[in-house]
């Protein structure tokens, strides 16, 4: 499946990819969920905020699971484009956490290089933020922009909309710590 | 003549359009109208007791209610005029609801029209004459006939009230389709292990009578009182003496006959039983194969035989016995799948249909329970299970949905993987209906626990590939063709009526559907029923139907029969027809439109052409009473006005119209 189209669902005219029976197994592995007991009933779509701009729609990324379309799902923006508010998870009648298995995906998605082109900079502004939590043990919201804007080199984007969050006080100047900061970089030394 | 006419309001569904006071005031006008009034709901406590203390206080002798549709309300008020006093059928209705008041504005037309509809009721209750029920005696046996699950269930449960059953079964044992089943959905309950049981209480139920290997030639009578014919196919082995030892089935030499009950994955010899546990456990000979009757030389099985049980010239015996009720419940056939090119015309040994391979599952089946390929016999890896093969398809003749296949697809992919735990299953389907106690929670349990790969779409084509079938379909959830390369494909091959299945609605005179299933008397209300009294349905012979609403269905079909029997006679309806035999001339064309086989030709005595000396004999109709159901059709077919019914004279009918032509000449 192209990741850059807007088109939600393929025709029927093209023969299937190859397929990975196991990749449901590897998804359970990470996240613990079932992908197996969705019945694409398709409320997860239905309140999906962000099912608008993926390519292919929530409900999917699990039917393209079941059947092992490994590739198809990896490579899509939708994985990206998950903001992870659980609506679907909250939702679900057959209790399928698909907020989790989306982040499963990604993880798979960077661990086999599969991360679609246009979505890059999701992972990077993901990665920032984790750094963030690493160094401070939470987000200092100026720092990690500005090494987000460094690694992208997107300087001038949201300029207006940082300029009004700083006059509200959202963007404060020096960072603030938290006690267990200790037990986080633990928590990072584990991985 | 003293008639009261009495208007109902039915509260405002008539008085909203109707002026129901000028209906009233004008009906006291009528001939022979000496009393009218109308109220609110004449159908309530209150209203059938104005009628009735009207009827006292004014003497009437016929009473016309202008209400509602007579469907509903005419026995209401018959049972009230009938407890007045009254003949109950001196009441007739006018319809100004449904005809009047429900189709038309309020408009001063709307009341003339129900003005009219009243004033021809009135005309025909003045010549209406006092009819009268007869009572008709009741034989308190039943015929069941089909001995699958459904016919044995039935037959259970009459006996067990008390009442003797004889269980007509065409095939040489009883059980039926549920005997070839390996485990049963949702509970997986061993078919033979729950049914064999009710075999065995069938054969030794001193009021059960199983004529096995015999089947239903004709049927005459009426309900309590069916004289059936039955067909009682030579076996050559003689029921009395053979003990089931099964020492002429090892003997015989014709070996290679495809096994009917192993649905052609086994084989069986010319004398056989369908399988160990039969019932009744006595084996008959199949004269198309067996080398005595194709002028061969054998005669092996007589000689083994220690008891001397078998004889080669035994003929067919035809009875004839009286029965009070009928069930059917002759089941279903499965669709041949051969008829479709896409999937190979069945020409490719490893696809097979579901029932092959219950059998191959079954532990008393070709394989004794092995899963393996009928080509090669080796254990399949892989294995596709199709739905729909047949079914929900109008272009194959079935249109309907064959209801089981779901399940059975669900248990089939589940059984095989408690079999074969390295198999990989796939199962294409449409839609997956598992709509009853326990159904839906056993196909996810099949998906989850048991890792079937669902996939939801059919089946454009089937094709070898090495010793591999591959499957194509499609996934329209995924908007993606799909194949899936398959060791053994399983079609869920469509549900059928039985090939003569028209047929035996001919002998009972019941009808059928489009396709041939047994029509019920109404699918809500009268679900076991057919417009034949004293005949019910039971499984699947009226439609597509899982065991346990076809083991339901035949005891509410039992019930049904028990409750015919719980009466020493049976009150005949009055509105029928009958014939005037002076004039009728004998042509049979109400033979030919009766709905119910209720008219036959007979021969009487012309008694305006016989003399002393010489009878002439003429052909007449002549209606069987018990059977006919007043519906007409003979009496609007009769050219001589010779078939008449009871309550719907013609004189009656004319002056209800003359009685709506005076009226609009005298607005005109």
């Amino acid at each position: 499946m192209n990741s850059d189209s807007k088109v939600t669902t393929s025709p029927l005219s093209s023969m299937s990819t190859p397929t990975d029976p196991d990749f449901k197994q590897q998804i359970q592995a990470i996240c613990g969920e079932n992908v197996m007991s969705c019945y694409q009933c398709g409320e997860c779509t239905a309140g999906c905020p962000a099912a608008f701009s993926m390519d292919i729609a929530p409900n999917q990324v699990l039917r393209l699971a079941q059947a092992g379309f490994k590739d198809d799902v990896l490579t899509s923006s939708a994985i990206w484009l998950c903001a992870g508010c659980e609506t679907c998870a909250t939702r679900c009648p057959r209790g399928v956490a698909l907020s989790k298995v989306m982040d499963a995906c990604r993880q798979i998605s960077v661990a086999e290089g599969k991360v679609a082109k246009d979505q890059r900079n999701v992972l990077k502004m993901h990665e920032e933020m984790l750094r963030q939590i690493q160094t401070f043990g939470r987000v200092h919201e100026i720092s990690m922009i500005a090494a987000f804007k460094m690694r992208t080199g997107r300087f001038f984007d949201d300029v207006f909309a940082g300029i009004q969050m700083f006059l509200k006080g959202k963007l404060g100047l020096i960072p603030s710590v938290i006690k267990g900061r200790k037990e986080v970089k633990e928590l990072f030394d584990k991985q | 003549m003293r008639i009261g006419v009495f208007v109902c309001w039915c509260g405002s569904n008539i008085a909203k359009t109707v002026d129901v006071e000028a209906v009233a005031e004008a009906a006291k006008s009528f001939p022979g109208v000496v009393y009218a009034t109308d109220y609110k709901y004449m159908c309530s406590e209150p209203g059938q007791n104005m009628v009735a203390e009207a009827i006292k206080e004014h003497n009437l002798d016929r009473v016309v209610i202008a209400s509602c549709s007579p469907r509903l309300h005419e026995p209401t008020f018959q049972r009230c005029i009938g407890a007045a006093g009254l003949n109950p059928y001196m009441v007739e209705m006018a319809n100004i609801r449904e005809q009047c008041s429900w189709v038309h504005e309020r408009t001063p037309e709307t009341t003339e029209k129900a003005i009219e509809l009243t004033r021809m009721a009135v005309a025909k209750v003045a010549r209406n004459v006092p009819l009268f029920q007869n009572d008709i005696g009741i034989t308190k046996r039943a015929l069941v006939i089909g001995g699958g699950v459904a016919g044995i269930q039935a037959a259970l449960d009459i006996a067990d009230a008390g009442h003797p059953v004889v269980l007509v079964e065409r095939t040489p044992s009883i059980g039926g389709r549920m005997a070839q089943y390996d485990k049963t959905f949702p509970t997986l309950d061993c078919a033979a292990c729950i049914l064999t049981p009710k075999m065995v209480d069938c054969a030794s139920h001193p009021l059960i009578d199983i004529w096995a290997y015999s089947e239903v030639e004709e049927v005459n009578g009426f309900v309590g009182n069916f004289d059936v014919k039955i067909r009682k196919k030579a076996t050559c082995v003689d029921p009395k003496l053979c003990t089931g030892c099964g020492l002429c089935l090892e003997k015989c030499i014709v070996k290679d006959v495809p096994s009917e009950f192993d649905e052609g994955m086994g084989l069986r010899r010319a004398i056989y039983s369908p399988f160990p546990q039969a019932v009744p456990n006595k084996p008959v000979i199949d004269r198309e194969h067996c080398r005595i009757f194709n002028g061969g030389k054998c005669g092996v099985c007589q000689k083994v035989c220690p008891t001397g049980a078998i004889s080669y010239d035994t003929v067919d015996e035809v009875v004839e016995e009286k029965f009070g009720a009928i069930v059917v419940s002759t089941g279903f056939e499965l669709w041949d799948h051969s008829a479709l090119g896409n999937y190979g015309y069945g020409k490719y040994p490893d696809v097979i249909s579901s029932i092959q391979f219950e059998r191959i599952m079954n532990a008393s089946g070709p394989t004794e329970g092995h899963i393996v390929r009928p080509s090669d016999g080796k254990t399949p890896k892989s294995i596709a299970f199709i739905s729909c093969v047949g079914s929900r398809d109008d272009e194959h003749g079935h249109a309907y949905c064959s209801k089981v296949c779901c399940m059975y697809n669900a248990k089939q992919a589940l059984l095989v993987k408690d079999k074969l735990h390295d198999v990989e299953t796939y199962v294409f389907y449409m839609d997956i209906r598992a709509n009853g106690k326990g159904y839906e929670e056993f196909v996810k349990r099949t998906i989850e626990d048991y890792g079937a790969n669902y996939i939801r779409g059919r089946i454009s084509k089937i094709y070898p590939d090495g010793d591999q079938m591959v499957v194509k379909g499609a996934d329209t959830l995924l908007g993606k063709a799909v194949e899936v390369r398959a060791d053994l494909v399983v079609l869920a091959t469509a549900m059928q009526p039985q090939h003569d299945a028209k047929d035996l609605a001919r002998k009972l005179g019941i009808s059928t559907d489009q396709y041939n299933w047994f029509s019920e008397a109404h699918p809500k209300l009268k679900p076991v029923e057919v417009l034949t009294d004293g005949i019910y349905l039971a499984g699947a012979c009226q439609y597509p139907k899982d065991i346990p609403d076809t083991v339901a269905q035949a005891s509410g079909a039992a019930s049904k029969a028990i409750g015919l029997f719980s009466k020493d006679a049976i009150k005949s309806e009055p509105m029928i027809a009958y014939i005037y035999e002076d004039t009728c001339v004998g042509c049979g064309l109400c033979v030919d439109v009766c709905p119910f086989t209720a008219i036959e030709l007979v021969e009487v005595v012309d008694k305006e052409r016989s003399t002393r000396d010489n009878q002439v004999v003429k052909t007449v109709a002549r209606i069987n009473e018990g059977v006919c159901k007043g519906c007409g059709t003979c009496s609007a077919a009769c050219r001589s006005l010779s078939a008449r019914l009871r309550g719907f004279e013609g004189s009656g009918i004319l002056a209800q119209i003359d009685a709506l032509a005076d009226m609009v000449k005298i607005k005109k």
